[in-house]
């Protein structure tokens, strides 16, 4: 019966594939549908689609009558195939998204709020990380994430025992970081690099390191509360973007564009230290040549801590109703429990999203994914409405001052108005 | 035949019309019928998405809400920014720069390698094999060249030559230069061969006359092989400016950390054309920009032909 029953599925949907829209559409419905299929997108990067294969055949295994189909794409095209199968009437039930992409989803009616019923807001909050709330958009939350994201130090320790240093107290201020960057440091007569202290990677981590950690740490704010004004044209966004450059400029501890990418750099045994996120630490748990560890980003010399958190959500398609959206909304569910925050932590590296999964003993005292909880708790979330052009104006304005010589006031006051206006055009849509 | 009679017998209309029609008029319509195909495909796949492009860039579309008729407004905005200025003055760097530049040197070698008899083909192949990788994978191997150091073939051998280390790609004087010369180097090759195809069509009897006129090497050069090259260097100028004017492949692989940067120093119109359509889904800017780079590729184009045209 089954059998045949997807045989007739197949030929209605190879006769979609012939005839246009509306039409099929009608035969579709028709068509009795025992067992609902839901899509499940996400962009390509193998140990999440690994990771989710494995929860998807959980998931149908404990709901008989639903199978979850996993559709992925590059992450350069992600977001353009969203909205292009959105503009084809064709979306995802269940789509992953990047908080920062929050604005552009809702406006274009991509995904729908979820149901108050199923995901009580007091409740995601209680149980959530507070970062959550990136996802709420007047009062409904729009998706849950099954993993977070922060950023922490991976250092080199035989860098480290090779200038001297001790490998097991990594830099714990931003004082100590630079002297140890020094330490670590090492350039030919001619004044080109052969090691660096600290590689450096505007385009990649180090703009969230800029604005979420360095700003506030000199006592700047980078946004207003509510995140509509770009505050942070002060004395601490000088002071901040002073110290960034600086450790090209004024202290030679490294140069943006050594070896390529910061990460390659680390990877190479060529960089004392970088600062990157969770994501990284299934790539660089494949190096052999060297011993590094994690610590927790450098606080300011008066001890302020700052973190930048994000995630990845999962919300519903604009286009999920009746058994769909049924079906959809209890994938949801399971994709963002414990038991799925744990697999995707085993598989991915990614730290779970809810707060007792997180925060156990075992994860606390972890010498790898320790240091990034830890960063948790003291962690910033960017309210980005177009996270690519938000970036590029940080990287304008940094490289404004390694490669231009402006001086540092004037860069910020040349990027303030910038990214105030990308700010305001979405705003007012 | 007979058939045919029997059945205009029986008034069938079609076949008599068919019949009726002289040779040369079943020849054009067997003619439009083939030409049809193209036709079509060129009026459903090029002419139409143009004459789309030309709406949707007085639109605000966005690929997600209705588009809106929003009149000159994308073009306004477009000609106020600064940014749109400095891409159409990288734009037209490597138009002015590159273009020369490829032809002289592409000149130069096939009318050396001409001579060349031994391992001619094979010096050929080598020319040619750039042409044959794709764009990407060469823009990744150079930027790799233009690595600092320690990593950076370049910079290594300025080294061992005692010279200072140039930024190449991290500067906003050298990166659009830095990635000219691949643009150049990669269709080089081809530039070569169609340079020695017309270099062999140059019939060897009027350069036996030039010698026992006792011309010098120059002046053959210059009466004789560059005028009668000049319908292969226009084709190639053409082919060249469009190709320097819609680069985007080596630029977008070389600086994919901070695509045309840094400062956009190196962005071409076609890379601000991609980034406004598909990193800000702004696609009614996006086809404005892309009907100004039409009209700029449209009016080049003719006015080279005119320029070199035969007179």
């Amino acid at each position: 019966m089954r059998k045949s029953l997807l045989g007739l599925r197949r030929a209605v949907s190879n006769l979609c594939a012939l005839a246009a829209g509306a039409a099929c559409l009608a035969i579709a419905a028709v068509s009795p549908a025992q067992a609902v299929e839901i899509q499940y997108w996400q962009y390509l990067f193998d140990s999440r689609v690994q990771a989710m294969t494995l929860l998807i055949k959980e998931f149908e295994a404990e709901n008989p009558g639903i199978t979850v189909k996993q559709v992925t794409f590059p992450y350069a095209d992600y977001q353009t195939r969203i909205v292009a199968a959105k503009a084809g009437g064709r979306g995802p039930d269940v789509v992953q998204l990047f908080y920062g992409w929050l604005d552009n989803f809702i406006a274009g009616r991509l995904i729908q709020p979820l149901s108050k019923e199923r995901f009580p807001a007091a409740q995601v909050e209680k149980d959530f990380f507070p970062i959550v709330s990136a996802m709420k958009y007047r009062d409904e939350y729009y998706g849950l994430p099954t993993a977070v994201r922060t950023m922490a130090m991976f250092y080199n320790k035989d860098l480290f025992q090779q200038a001297g240093l001790d490998p097991e107290k990594p830099p714990k201020t931003l004082s100590e970081f630079t002297a140890a960057a020094k330490a670590i440091a090492k350039r030919d007569a001619a004044g080109n690099y052969q090691t660096v202290g600290v590689a450096m990677d505007i385009s990649r981590q180090d703009h969230n390191w800029w604005r979420e950690m360095l700003v506030r740490q000199f006592g700047g704010e980078p946004y207003s509360a509510d995140g509509s004004k770009v505050t942070y044209n002060s004395e601490g966004g000088r002071k901040a973007l002073e110290f960034y450059t600086g450790l090209q400029t004024q202290q030679k501890v490294s140069q943006e564009g050594f070896m390529d990418e910061g990460q390659a750099a680390f990877r190479a045994g060529l960089a004392g230290m970088v600062i990157d996120g969770t994501f990284r630490i299934a790539s660089f748990k494949t190096i052999t040549t060297f011993k590094w560890g994690v610590a927790e980003l450098p606080a300011s010399d008066d001890g302020i801590r700052s973190n930048f958190g994000s995630y990845f959500a999962n919300a519903i398609g604009a286009s999920a109703t009746g058994e769909k959206l049924a079906a959809a909304e209890k994938f949801l569910a399971f994709i963002t429990s414990e038991k799925a925050m744990n697999v995707w932590l085993d598989k991915v590296g990614e730290l779970p999203a809810r707060r007792t999964v997180a925060m156990t003993e075992k994860n606390l005292a972890d010498p790898v994914y320790g240091p990034f909880i830890r960063g948790l708790d003291y962690s910033h979330t960017t309210l980005f409405v177009d996270e690519a052009a938000q970036r590029q104006v940080a990287i304008d304005m940094i490289n404004g001052v390694l490669l231009k010589n402006q001086p540092a006031a004037e860069a910020l006051a040349a990027a303030v108005p910038k990214e105030q206006r990308i700010i305001d055009a979405r705003k007012v849509k | 035949m007979s058939v045919t009679s029997a059945a205009a017998g029986r008034d069938e209309v079609p076949a008599r019309l068919w019949d009726r029609l002289r040779i040369s008029t079943k020849q054009v319509i067997w003619a439009w019928g083939f030409l049809a195909v193209p036709i079509l495909f060129f009026t459903v796949v090029r002419f139409y998405p143009t004459a789309q492009a030309f709406y949707l860039s007085v639109t605000d579309w966005d690929l997600l809400r209705e588009a809106n008729f929003v009149g000159l407004e994308n073009y306004r905005t477009m000609f106020a920014d600064p940014l749109f200025w400095q891409v159409f003055r990288n734009t037209f760097a490597y138009l002015l720069v590159g273009t020369p530049l490829s032809i002289v040197i592409s000149f130069a070698i096939a009318y050396y390698l001409d001579r060349v008899v031994i391992l001619h083909g094979f010096i050929r192949a080598l020319y040619f094999l750039p042409y044959l990788t794709t764009a990407a994978a060469m823009a990744w191997v150079w930027r790799w060249f233009y690595q600092p150091p320690p990593i950076g073939v370049i910079n290594d051998l300025l080294i061992f030559l005692g010279l200072p280390t140039q930024p190449f790609l991290r500067s906003v004087d050298q990166g659009l230069y830095a990635i000219m010369a691949t643009g150049i180097w990669a269709h080089l090759g081809f530039q070569i061969i169609i340079f020695l195809a017309g270099l062999r069509a140059i019939p060897t009897s009027y350069y036996e006359a030039a010698r026992v006129d006792g011309l010098g090497e120059l002046a053959v050069l210059g009466r004789i092989t560059l005028p009668l090259l000049k319908p292969t260097t226009v084709f190639l100028v053409v082919f060249s400016s469009i190709g320097f004017l819609r680069i985007f492949d080596q630029v977008y692989n070389m600086t994919s950390n901070d695509p045309g940067g840094p400062l956009n120093s190196t962005k071409p119109l076609v890379l601000m054309i991609y980034q406004t359509a598909f990193s800000s889904y702004q696609m009614g800017y996006a086809a404005a920009q892309t009907v100004v780079l039409f009209t700029i590729l449209l009016t080049i184009s003719m006015a080279q032909l005119w320029i070199l045209r035969s007179r």
